[in-house]
């Protein structure tokens, strides 16, 4: 089984907005903290929850699937799913997986908050 | 961040098929998108299928390594998966001949991602499934298993209706001979365990005209075709 070192901090700095502080190796075991984040999130009646992986260490193909199904969970809610401090090699594993259509991207945590504040969270920071 | 440079397939625009074999066809492969998860139509699933290969010694890096290298002779033998090189890495497409009823469905995957003890292939447009599928190797409880992990939804409506009714059973079959044939490569006769989890059972109806892509249709329409071709 994978190494888990899988770690994911939840804080709102604006209300109705949720960032997910993940690090370490995002893989098939980070599904239930992951998940749990996300229920608190939803609890604190979150409504973008952003993902922030500037310390994440790496992530597998089920790290992508895990995405997918918290995508799932946030687009039955209405809820809007963003991602900060991709390095450019993530940034190119979005592309590849063409998760970059769902999961709007941006450069860092100031330009996300930037877009939610303008009430796009569209384009790429 | 980092460290896995090389594991993962750089993004591509469209697909590029390249050294086949004069007898394999690269029919819904060349130029195709890849097409994940969010792109499919039908329900979300995550399958697992899984053998333990109790009784011998074997790593989980050996193994994958002779999956790998032997991919397509684990598949059922209506089943042609033709590639360019030996091995398969990160960015390697491969093109899928199957023969189905009389009908000669090509396909294709690409390898999406690969390290010592797993990789997987993401799919191109038109094929039944959206999303990629992983095959790897782990130990547990002092003996290695080997488990093959679709997570996918089906690409349209057409395909949607023949899952239900056909080739979710199909699929079962194919990853069931698959694992069955690694482990008898290793000497054991095992038994294939497996466990389907429905992520999202709605059907992702803006994506219905994925149908265009349809690998079978264009496939049917290629040999029907055929003698057309011929004559000219």
């Amino acid at each position: 089984m994978p190494e888990d070192t899988f770690t994911v901090e939840v804080r709102q700095p604006i209300d109705r907005v949720a960032i997910f502080d993940i690090a370490g190796d995002v893989n098939s075991s980070s599904e239930s903290r992951l998940m749990d984040a996300y229920t608190t999130a939803t609890a604190a009646g979150a409504s973008t929850v952003l993902l922030n992986f500037q310390d994440m260490d790496y992530m597998n193909s089920s790290g992508i699937g895990l995405l997918v199904t918290l995508l799932v969970r946030a687009q039955r809610r209405d809820q809007q799913l963003v991602a900060f401090g991709l390095d450019d090699h993530y940034r190119e594993i979005f592309e590849l997986t063409r998760l970059d259509e769902a999961i709007t991207v941006h450069l860092d945590e100031a330009a996300a908050l930037e877009a939610m504040r303008r009430g796009a969270g569209h384009g790429r920071g | 961040m980092g460290g896995d440079e090389g594991r993962w397939a750089s993004p591509v625009r469209r697909l590029q098929v390249e050294g086949l074999d004069a007898d394999a066809s690269s029919l819904n492969v060349q130029g195709r998108r890849l097409s994940g998860a969010v792109q499919g139509f039908g329900p979300l699933w995550q399958k697992t299928y899984w053998i333990r290969l109790s009784g011998v010694s074997v790593e989980p890096e050996e193994l994958i390594d002779r999956w790998k290298s032997d991919y397509p002779s684990f598949w059922p033998d209506n089943s042609h998966l033709h590639r360019a090189l030996a091995r398969l890495e990160p960015g390697d497409v491969a093109v899928i001949n199957a023969n189905q009823s009389g009908l000669r469905l090509s396909t294709g995957i690409m390898v999406m991602y690969a390290d010592a003890t797993s990789f997987a292939f993401a799919l191109p447009e038109g094929h039944i499934f959206a999303g990629w599928i992983t095959f790897s190797a782990y130990e547990d409880a002092g003996t290695t298993v080997a488990q093959v992990q679709p997570f996918f939804r089906t690409s349209d409506p057409l395909y949607d209706f023949l899952f239900s009714l056909w080739f979710n059973r199909k699929e079962d079959q194919i990853w069931h001979h698959t694992l069955r044939s690694l482990a008898g490569a290793f000497g054991v006769d095992g038994v294939v365990q497996q466990s389907a989890t429905c992520l999202d059972s709605r059907r992702q109806w803006r994506k219905a005209g994925n149908i265009r892509h349809n690998a079978g249709v264009h496939s049917a329409i290629h040999q029907l075709m055929s003698p057309v071709r011929r004559r000219r």
